[in-house]
């Protein structure tokens, strides 16, 4: 199950698990286990802590924004001048976990003025949505 | 890890090209008018020849075409060269989809 929207852009994946919150909260934060589902890292899960995702694509920077074990991880998520943050939650079930990841925010990793307006991404989206919605 | 952003080779110069927010401001303003660069420079508070250059960068980028009238340039936005930008949050949940089943797949594992 996933969800979009230009207007806020955001990402987000949720799925159920049947697996305890401690064993995933072990595979969201430990580098080796990290590397073999999403990339190489050198992660720690330590608030402030700066790390990097690399592929042979390319690297995405980060730095960790919140740790609370078993329930909530948070970092920056860096790539191609746009700034999201990546949040995972993971909720006890009776079977296992609810594991969600939003990926949200995104915005320019610099911001500069012009005509005093704040041109950031989403609210260009938005703007960008109306003006293909014309088109239609 | 067989994914990749597979948008990334004609998105990426869109996102540079975007990523500046004037660029954007410009692109934004051209998207409802076609202009010529001293009305863009009018007000803008950036030169003509930076507002040029930016102009540069969104045609490189194709989004912006340019069209000859005399001894004016007259500026529009091509909103189709969006598309690749539009596909990339779709993008992104498919890339998240596939991590998570390496996940799930991590996770059974580490039942062995």
């Amino acid at each position: 199950m996933s969800e979009e929207s230009t207007e806020t852009l955001s990402v987000v994946v949720e799925r159920e698990m049947p697996h305890p919150p401690e064993k995933i909260w072990c595979a969201l934060t430990q580098p080796d286990l990290i590397e073999e589902w999403l990339m190489k890292n050198d992660f720690e899960p330590v608030v402030d802590h700066r790390f990097n995702f690399r592929a042979d694509w390319g690297s995405v920077d980060c730095q960790v924004l919140a740790v609370e074990p078993n329930k909530t991880l948070s970092y920056t998520w860096g790539a191609f001048g746009l700034g999201s943050v990546v949040t995972w939650t993971l909720t006890p079930t009776s079977s296992g976990t609810h594991v969600r990841m939003e990926q949200s925010g995104f915005r320019p990793d610099q911001q500069q003025a012009y005509h005093g307006a704040k041109a950031g991404w989403p609210r260009f989206f938005a703007a960008l949505e109306q003006v293909l919605a014309r088109i239609d | 890890m067989g994914y990749c952003f597979c948008v990334q080779a004609t998105a990426d110069d869109l996102f540079r090209a975007l990523a500046d927010p004037t660029r954007r401001a410009i692109f934004e303003r051209l998207a409802l008018e076609e202009l010529p660069v001293h009305a863009l420079t009018e007000g803008a508070g950036v030169s003509q020849p930076a507002v040029s250059k930016h102009l540069r960068v969104l045609k490189q980028a194709g989004l912006v075409r340019d069209r000859h009238e005399g001894r004016q340039t007259h500026y529009s936005a091509q909103l189709g060269a969006l598309a690749p930008l539009i596909d990339w949050t779709s993008q992104m949940a498919g890339f998240w989809q596939s991590r998570f089943d390496h996940l799930e797949a991590l996770l059974k594992r580490m039942d062995q």
